[in-house]
């Protein structure tokens, strides 16, 4: 998948899983919610860790993958164009 | 404590400089109902949270405006990337430009700089939850105005995102308060 796509996909997952942490927040009983989380949350994990050995890291801390030099320096920051 | 992810919430592919827009945006970082006071308000208030439900509410929300901070700061930013002195000046940011330059400042879109006089943290859940929900109401009607004043689609399609969150962070502060309620009646709830 290309890195754009990849990462649209990507945004859409965090998304659904912000927006269902935070109704959880409040009904940590509804267990169909909690099924429904943990398999986005997988799926997310396969998708963030493809990303991040495709095109570098997200989180510096989830990242072991540069080599002679640092890549979380690397552009493009999530401001810039 | 926080982790840092290098990338938006939503996706931003404004193009065109927009000086004027930037103008009107820059309050949703640095005016009253912005996302900086938003997450400095739930941030402190979560400390005086009666129970889990609760605390990671105002934890989770007050995080998330975070992430709407950087996105309104990435808009203003792209809005005055590339644009000339003529369009400054003729946009009505010349008083703005004086002051900052094209930078990011925590202000209104009057100019008034960022003050934590904005937000309360009064150490009672009812006294706070209730403060949160109007909080949310007045930043849903200012992306409302800020959406009214807007003609890029590339503009207003974030905005309307971001509208969209307060609405559903008043739906859980609401459920918050109910929460709060029926633990001050001693009922057992779950
Ligand atoms: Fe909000």
């Amino acid at each position: 998948m290309d890195k754009e796509k990849l990462k649209y996909e990507l945004t859409a997952l965090d998304f659904a899983l912000a927006d269902l942490k935070l109704y959880l927040d409040t009904h940590p009983d509804c267990s169909d919610s909690v099924r429904l989380y943990n398999s986005v949350a997988d799926k997310r994990k396969v998708l963030f860790d493809t990303y991040q050995s495709l095109y570098g890291p997200l989180t510096a801390e989830t990242y072991s993958g540069s080599e002679s030099s640092w890549d979380w320096v690397d552009d493009p920051w999530p401001w810039n164009k | 404590m926080w982790l840092y992810e290098k990338k938006l919430q939503f996706p931003i592919n404004i193009k065109k400089p927009d000086p004027r827009m930037a103008k009107l945006i820059i309050t949703q970082y640095g005016g009253a109902d912005g996302e900086l006071a938003a997450s400095l308000r739930y941030l402190s208030q979560r400390f005086t949270m009666p129970n889990g439900e609760t605390r990671a509410t105002l934890n989770d929300i007050g995080s998330e405006e975070l992430a709407h901070l950087e996105m309104i700061g990435t808009m203003c930013h792209r809005l005055l990337d590339g644009a000339d002195c003529e369009l400054l000046r003729k946009s009505g940011y010349d008083t703005d430009y004086v002051e900052h330059g094209v930078g990011v400042y925590p202000q209104n879109s009057a100019g008034v700089p960022f003050t934590a006089a904005y937000i309360q943290s009064k150490g009672d859940p009812i006294t706070d939850l209730i403060e949160d929900l109007a909080a949310e109401q007045k930043a849903k009607q200012t992306y409302e105005y800020l959406i009214n004043m807007a003609d890029d689609p590339d503009v207003i399609e974030p905005l309307r995102f971001l509208r969209e969150r307060e609405v559903v962070h008043f739906q859980r502060f609401g459920e918050a308060l109910e929460i709060v309620k029926r633990l001050n009646s001693g009922k057992k709830y779950f």
